[in-house]
């Protein structure tokens, strides 16, 4: 990573925390991926990192990436292209990882998801998110909240959950308790 | 007083546990034909506390409640009242009652009075029997609580007479504050008694010559004033009596000063009785007990978890930094100034470094360390009441009880380890009659064994009953389609049937003489702290359960392996060995498992490359390495692409984040900051299916070739 990403994500990292402080309605933090731009609640935005090696996990859902140290503190990565079935890419210097705070049914998860770039933060009124129903029967439909719209562009807005870090895939792992 | 009580409640809670727990074993403690005066003052002592804490803390229904308790172990104290078995099971439900009110406190909610109130009625019985015999002021207490009680409803307010010791002034009590704090409640007056003040040559500017009567209106209850002479009670003289009202006052004008002079001098009585306490031996405990509970809630974090650490564990690690930071100043005042000359001074000073770090990193693992009989106090009235109900005679015999054991794992081995102690108890030992049969000792024994072993811990269950019936266990297993009748099983498989999930069904707890009630459970928590549990036991002679622990979670010895790109972790307990193997020593027995034979024993071989799913450097015996592990009981050769270093590592979490991972029991960081995986034995063992069904076939085939 040079001087310069690191400097922007410096910026992008201080006006988060300016958001923050912020009214908490409605920001969204938004970053692309595959040429879409992707939006996720503010208040779940950890922090923004450049990429790091990962540590693979046996096993693992196919779109876990694998575990990677945050700080002395594990936290798994995951490929949100996999579960939006776009194409595989290999992450280098250039990808970002966003770390997010999920909220499951007991705490709450911290995990990383490795996008291509962050791009801005937005403010989303109630009326300005519109449900997607051409989503809705698929498997990614389920974290997709609905679609923000601004004056120029559309925004898919994330809802995170528990999913990303269960395995999709029924066969394996009946597979694995039954072993 | 406006200070905000409710932060010293956690500390007043867990002194109260403490108090209960000391009064709990000091009243199993009890021998009834020589009863202890030290063990009674134990018990009193520590009653007397939880009930000025409560008291404190405006906990009156404990405060309540203990009152009674703590009256009866007064007359006991003072030998009035003859202590039988019955009383010690009383106050033994006492100790329970208080325990769950307290419970329910921290809780946040309200106490539940219903045995409360029973019990308090069954010590008023006992109180008021022994009132016959007693001396006045136990009867006029009494007469003085119910007066107090039946006006209490007719209250109009309070007449208080308060004389403060000499001293008040200087133990910073104002009575000026706590007339302030008394006329929030109603309306008051004050009237002065000058009596005592001596001539104006002979005082003392700094003690208080003086008493006062004051006069509350309203409609404070006895509580509420008692609360604010809380802190001098102890040091002064206070009657208060309750203001009737007027219509009744001039009814009764006879009787009233008779009942004043009553309660007034059992008042004063109580006090002296207070001041006696504090004038015998014992007292200097109890008051200086007292000042160090104050300082102690002052230091006390509002922490709901806190551990107590020796002051000498503090010492040593006060020390072993000193001595760091020695050795880091001579390290960079020869960095200042460096030269290649300097070299093997450099080299030095970084082994001592690192021998400091370590004699550090050991010494603050010490600070979590407890002696297990943190765990094991609570087993003489586990085994008091189980015996009583079971009409068993028990002996229980504690060993080891000063071994240290990671608080971590102290909590959470308790209650595998009640679950054993009751088994023991409940299906080990026989009844009398059966053991007097058998040629026994009628009094059956149960021994709680601690000591380290290597970087272990062991706790041994022993008990000298009926032991395990082999046969019945077998036919049993074979019922439940654990195992084939055509099976050939040794005695420690037999045995070792029992923890076998399977096994624990309601039947087989009638059945065969109820071994192995939730056995799988206990195992299942013993594993998941890294430790395995055993049994040996002999027909007739008893059993031996036995579980070994690690010392620590929070670090693990590793040996660290590689596959392919990626970097593992065995824990070094459990390898026995590692091999470079050739051709002649590989075997393939049906279901397509490769075996290695080692020294007549035959040992199924997991890939890991295989079983993780990750692509190795070498994918075949032949060109790897062996690592021999074993977990269960059961031995597996992990094929790996290489061995690295040996190194202690840090254990985290990787379900504090993700979730539970098969074959892993949890993740380090490594020197430079990657993750690395920790294996674990028994996940891996079944990861690669190396079931029991694998190894009976190996151990079949072992048969074979030996005959």
């Amino acid at each position: 990573m040079n001087n310069e990403t690191i400097k922007d994500l410096d910026k992008i990292n201080n006006e988060l925390s300016e958001a923050q402080s912020d009214e908490p309605s409605d920001q969204y933090l938004t970053f692309f991926m595959a040429g879409e731009e992707f939006g996720v609640d503010i208040l779940a935005v950890q922090e923004i990192r450049g990429w790091e090696p990962i540590t693979a996990i046996p096993n693992s859902p196919s779109q876990v990436l694998g575990f990677t140290n945050l700080r002395g503190t594990i936290a798994p990565i995951i490929d949100l292209r996999h579960c939006f079935g776009v194409e595989a890419v290999s992450y280098g210097s250039s990808s970002v990882v966003i770390i997010m705070s999920v909220q499951t049914e007991k705490n709450e998860k911290i995990m990383g998801i490795a996008v291509d770039a962050v791009s801005d933060v937005y403010n989303f009124s109630k009326s300005n998110i519109q449900p997607s129903p051409e989503l809705s029967q698929t498997k990614q439909a389920q974290y997709v909240k609905g679609l923000g719209s601004t004056d120029e562009k559309m925004v898919i807005l994330l809802e995170l959950t528990e999913q990303l870090i269960v395995d999709t895939d029924v066969v394996s792992e009946r597979h694995l308790s039954r072993g | 007083m406006s200070v905000d009580l409710s932060q010293f409640h956690q500390v007043f809670f867990e002194e109260s546990y403490e108090g209960l727990d000391v009064m709990e074993s000091a009243l199993l403690n009890i021998d009834l034909s020589e009863i202890d005066d030290e063990t009674i003052n134990e018990i009193f002592r520590a009653a007397h506390s939880i009930k000025g804490g409560s008291g404190t803390f405006g906990f009156q229904e404990i405060a309540g409640f203990t009152h009674v308790v703590e009256t009866l172990l007064d007359l006991i104290r003072s030998d009035q009242f003859e202590m039988k078995a019955d009383h010690v099971d009383l106050f033994l439900k006492s100790v329970d009652c208080i325990r769950t009110m307290i419970n329910q406190l921290e809780s946040g909610t309200p106490c539940d009075m219903e045995v409360a109130d029973e019990l308090k009625a069954i010590f008023t019985v006992l109180l008021d029997g022994e009132n016959a015999t007693s001396n006045d002021s136990n009867e006029a207490d009494l007469i003085a609580d119910a007066n107090a009680q039946d006006s209490q409803s007719g209250v109009e307010g309070w007449q208080i007479y308060f004389k403060p010791e000499l001293d008040i002034l200087r133990t910073g009590n104002d009575p000026v504050r706590m007339f302030r704090e008394l006329s929030e409640l109603g309306e008051l007056s004050v009237i002065a008694v000058t009596d005592e003040i001596p001539s104006i040559t002979d005082i003392d500017p700094e003690a208080c010559y003086m008493a006062w009567n004051l006069t509350l209106y309203g409609s404070a209850t006895q509580e509420q004033v008692n609360e604010v002479f809380e802190w001098v009670v102890d040091d002064s003289e206070l009657v208060v009596t309750p203001l009737i009202l007027q219509a009744e006052v001039l009814e009764g004008t006879q009787e009233n000063p008779a009942i004043e002079d009553a309660s007034d001098e059992n008042e004063i009585i109580s006090v002296d009785d207070e001041s006696d306490e504090m004038a015998a031996s014992d007292a200097v405990d109890v008051k200086s007990s007292v000042v160090k509970k104050v300082v102690a809630k002052k230091e006390a974090k509002t922490e709901n978890v806190s551990i107590r650490v020796g002051t000498d564990k503090i010492d040593d690690l006060i020390n072993m930094v000193g001595e760091l930071v020695i050795t880091q100043s001579m390290l960079s005042e020869l960095g200042k100034e460096f030269s290649i000359e300097k070299l093997p001074k450099l080299m030095e000073g970084l082994e001592q470094m690192s021998m400091h770090t370590r004699e550090l990193q050991e010494n603050v693992m010490r600070i979590r360390m407890l002696p297990i009989s943190f765990a094991f106090s609570r087993f003489p009235r586990l085994v008091h009441d189980m015996s009583k109900n079971l009409n068993k005679k028990v002996e229980l015999v504690l060993l080891g009880e000063q071994t240290e054991l990671d608080k971590t794992v102290m909590e959470r081995i308790g209650d595998p380890l009640v679950h054993l102690v009751r088994n023991s108890l409940d299906h080990g030992l026989e009844l009398p009659e059966q053991r007097l049969a058998a040629g026994k000792d009628e009094m059956g024994k149960i021994t709680l064994n601690a000591f380290h072993q290597g970087g272990n811990i062991i706790i041994q269950i022993i008990d000298d009953g009926a032991g395990l019936n082999k046969e019945r266990i077998r036919s049993k297993a074979i019922e439940n389609g654990l195992v084939s009748a055509s099976d050939n099983l040794s005695d420690d498989q037999i045995n070792d049937l029992i923890f076998l999930p399977g096994f624990s069904t309601a039947e087989a707890v009638t059945d065969i003489s109820g071994r192995g009630v939730g056995m799988d459970v206990v195992r299942r928590n013993i594993q998941e702290l890294n430790g395995s549990v055993e049994v040996e036991s002999k027909e007739g002679e008893g059993s031996v359960f036995t579980i070994r622990l690690p010392l620590t979670l929070a670090i693990l010895d590793g040996q660290l392996i590689s596959v392919g790109e990626q970097v593992y972790i065995f824990p070094l307990v459990s390898i026995v060995e590692s091999i470079q193997t050739h051709d002649q020593m590989i075997h393939r027995v049906s279901g397509g498992c490769d075996v290695l034979r080692l020294r007549n024993e035959y040992i199924p071989i997991v890939k890991l490359w295989d079983v993780f799913n990750v692509k190795p450097k070498h994918e075949t015996v032949e060109d790897g390495l062996l690592v021999i592990v074993e977990g269960d009981n059961i031995k597996i050769a992990v094929l790996v692409d290489d061995l690295l270093g040996q190194q202690q590592v840090v254990i985290k979490s990787i379900r504090e984040n993700y979730r539970p991972v098969h074959g892993v029991s949890g993740a380090t960081i490594l020197g430079d900051g990657t993750v690395s995986l920790i294996l674990d034995i028994s996940g891996l063992i079944k990861l690669a299916g190396v079931g029991r069904d694998t190894y009976k076939k190996i151990s079949d085939a072992n048969d074979n070739e030996a005959a």
